[in-house]
């Protein structure tokens, strides 16, 4: 046993010896350069969710528009939220990584632990909700506002019902839209209520059934829970996940889809309205080039309409009603301006009332204490007082079908 | 002459070869898996076959944190196909390793969030282990009791088990979720620390591997010298046998089955407390199921099964730094696992038969002449 421990000690010495010989020698910020940063990316999946695809084509284009070479950056694809997020950052950092970036809302703790451990190394972190607070020099959050891509996409299909009361296809009180949603988060309720709000900007009588999957990816039962919202009388469908599953059961129906994550007009040209999402790579461009220049990175970057970071795919002109697109350009033009508020307290109510003030959860702490105000100057401030969503008021004129949490 | 047709080749069970002989072939094996590898990485991909082999061997061992890394994994791995063992010899299939594990999982976790300030440290530890191993141990106990008392279908019951645990833990982490809403947990314990598992020397993998190191040690004991382990190879060998001579097989199959149990439970433990501090419903990672390859792999021997697990963790993680150096998809390195796997699989097809081939008239003369 004496033997068998001194071996052990011997392999332990071994070990930290050469872990002391690896550590790179630590370089001021004002050594790095754009000839020789190196960036690091960490993705939960591959290309073949939409969602890390959006993520990845983002980086890509980063990349090309930074001209960094083949040995100046990494991807990390398919890496859980665990333990091996960290071993993956930390390998990142060993690996010469000036700046790492990860794309999904459960890889924060452990992007934060590497953090605390390589304090020469920025991380950027997409989703996360800690930064704010947790005053960490080289940890950092961004989301985009992108309540505002699906105001703008409601506007289009506000449109379209508009059009389909004016042909007398429906009546006003049959406007009414299905959304299929993936889980009852903050997230999602500030994604389908702004589009909601869009829609009935253009269209005051649209009313809306949410469901919820209980998933991000899942392709069997977002077509479902499309086919249901459509047998139950919605007459235009959009979606909060991640599969083909809802756009492709409205182009079988034949009933119109504003989508998500991207264009689906291949697959369905009959029906695709248009699409929102989040374009990255401004962020992306935004943090390298703060590492390059020797600059502190915001611990909390939210884009918006005017960083290019929050776009909508063209419209299809084959289905989209008359003057959509001119509709979208002022709407995104006022909502540029500041003039217009998604969340303007006199366009929605809930029980009947105006809401003139309410506590979200913005710091993350272990009550889910709410103790911000979001709302002021007559309107919610989403994503002001963190880039991550936290509007998570159940409006009239929402009917939620069924909630899922997970 | 006589004119029965031969046919080209036939084939029959060898006597068991002499141990280097066995280790010879799948030394060969390994060695053509490699070129045919070689061949498909070149005509696929067009990179260098001895630059993809030196990436796989730099992502395992490029860095003291790759080794010790790959070390927890193999670990890992090892633990949980010593824990199905047992039940394989006995010739119960269990292959509910993963929903034994997330048990443990589950009962490591509902201690250290709901019992900090309530019991000191150390004492909470203590009950760590014990209601980690015996919610394993139940998880395990149910299918075997029903198998000794009915006769159900072990196979599907174990199989069954998984999705239960995973869905119950799937109900907790709602509840402990943190922030709220988020459908994840979080580090528990982050601040304070309670409930972690020390660390030797500032490497916290450490603690694990000797931990597994020990229990690979007591697992060969256990089925080599005792009393018990002997119960298990007869059971296993016949059921019938062991009445005959007296054991009580139902006690035998029960009893085995919490110590499959227990020991996936503990696998829970080591993942929870000792490195990942949270818990999924992904944590174990399918390690209950690649177990049982490992473990047959291993022939059941404790001792190969460190080789085993280390041959599978080796080629999981060299398949994914192929990802990353050559910016290929995953699954170019999952290609490459197959093609490894299957021909070390089928080698075990020689080790235990072997080919006649049918002789040529020429050469079955010349032989005739040698023998007169």
């Amino acid at each position: 046993m004496k033997k068998f421990l001194a071996l052990l000690l011997a392999l332990v010495m071994v070990f930290a010896l050469a872990a002391c010989g690896e550590e790179p020698a630590p370089e001021g910020d004002d050594g790095v350069t754009k000839e020789n940063i190196k960036v690091g990316f960490i993705f939960l999946h591959d290309e073949n969710s939409t969602y890390d695809l959006n993520f990845i084509n983002g980086a890509k284009a980063a990349i090309e528009a930074l001209g960094l070479t083949e040995d100046q950056y990494e991807f990390r694809t398919n890496v859980p939220e665990n333990e091996e997020c960290y071993n993956a950052a930390a390998d990142l950092a060993d690996d010469g990584c000036n700046i790492i970036f990860a794309d999904s809302f459960g890889h924060e703790d452990y992007i934060i632990q590497a953090a605390q451990e390589f304090k020469d190394v920025q991380f950027c972190h997409s989703t996360g909700t800690k930064a704010h607070t947790l005053g960490l020099e080289n940890y950092h959050n961004t989301f985009a506002s992108i309540y505002e891509g699906r105001y703008l996409a409601g506007v289009v299909a506000g449109m379209k019902l508009n059009e389909m009361i004016a042909n007398g296809e429906i009546t006003e009180d049959e406007a009414k839209m299905g959304y299929v949603g993936a889980f009852t988060y903050a997230e999602v309720i500030s994604g389908y209520t702004s589009f909601y709000l869009g829609a009935k900007s253009v269209c005051p009588s649209v009313t809306m059934d949410v469901t919820f999957t209980g998933s991000w990816l899942d392709q069997a039962a977002e077509g479902e829970a499309a086919n249901n919202l459509i047998n139950g009388g919605c007459v235009l469908i959009s979606q909060h996940a991640d599969s083909m599953g809802a756009p492709t059961a409205c182009e079988n129906a034949g009933v119109p889809n504003v989508s998500y994550n991207g264009s689906t007009i291949d697959a369905c040209p009959n029906t695709y309205l248009v699409s929102s999402r989040i374009d990255w790579q401004p962020y992306y461009e935004y943090a390298i080039n703060c590492v390059i220049n020797g600059e502190a990175i915001d611990s909390d970057w939210t884009g918006t309409l005017a960083t290019g970071s929050v776009v909508l795919t063209e419209l299809n002109e084959a289905v989209v009603a008359e003057g959509t697109a001119e509709a979208v350009e002022e709407a995104k033009a006022a909502l540029e301006a500041g003039t217009l508020h998604v969340f303007d307290t006199s366009t929605f109510t809930v029980n009947g009332e105006t809401v003139e003030s309410y506590l979200a959860d913005v710091d993350t702490d272990e009550n889910n204490e709410k103790e911000t105000e979001a709302i002021s100057d007559g309107y919610f401030h989403e994503s002001e007082y963190r880039s991550a969503p936290y509007f998570d008021i159940q409006i009239d004129g929402i009917t939620l079908l069924d909630t899922n949490f997970g | 002459m006589n004119k029965t047709r031969e046919p080209l080749v036939h084939i029959s069970r060898r006597d068991t070869l002499p141990w280097y002989k066995a280790w010879g072939i799948r030394a060969a094996a390994i060695a053509a898996a490699l070129v045919v590898c070689a061949v498909i990485t070149t005509l696929l991909t067009g990179e260098n076959p001895i630059e993809v082999y030196a990436a796989m061997i730099d992502g395992n061992f490029g860095t003291s944190r790759r080794i010790w890394v790959l070390l927890q994994n193999v670990a890992m791995l090892l633990i949980v196909s010593l824990a199905v063992t047992p039940a394989f010899k006995m010739r119960f299939w269990n292959i509910g390793g993963e929903g034994q594990i997330m048990m443990g999982c589950l009962a490591t976790a509902a201690c250290m969030i709901c019992l900090p300030g309530v019991v000191p440290n150390w004492l909470l530890i203590i009950i760590m282990v014990i209601a980690s191993a015996t919610a394993g141990g139940i998880w395990g106990l149910i299918p075997a009791f029903f198998k000794a008392k009915w006769n159900t279908n072990e196979t599907l019951f174990t199989l069954m088990m998984n999705y239960v645990a995973t869905q119950l833990v799937a109900f907790f982490i709602i509840i402990w979720e943190s922030p709220k809403g988020s459908g994840h947990v979080g580090i528990i314990n982050a601040d304070s620390q309670i409930g972690w598992f020390p660390t030797i020397g500032g490497n916290k993998y450490m603690l694990n591997v000797l931990i597994v190191a020990v229990i690979t040690a007591a697992m060969y004991v256990y089925l080599k010298y005792t009393k018990h382990g002997y119960e298990i190879s007869v059971v296993g060998e016949s059921e019938r046998t062991a009445r005959y001579v007296g054991i009580k097989v139902e006690r035998v199959i029960m009893r085995t089955m919490i110590i499959s149990g227990a020991l996936c439970g503990i696998t829970g433990l080591l993942l929870v407390a000792g490195t990942d501090h949270t818990i999924t419903t992904t944590l174990s990672a399918s390690r209950g199921f690649t177990a049982v390859m490992v473990s047959w792999l291993a022939k059941f021997s404790p001792i190969f099964m460190v080789f085993t697990s280390l041959l599978i963790e080796f080629l999981g993680r060299g398949a994914s730094e192929i990802a990353t150096d050559f910016g290929l998809n995953e699954a170019f390195g999952d290609i490459l696992t197959g093609v490894i796997l299957f021909f070390i699989i089928g080698c075990e097809f020689f080790i235990t038969y072997r080919l006649h081939f049918r002789k040529s008239a020429a050469h079955e003369a010349k032989e005739a002449a040698e023998n007169v």
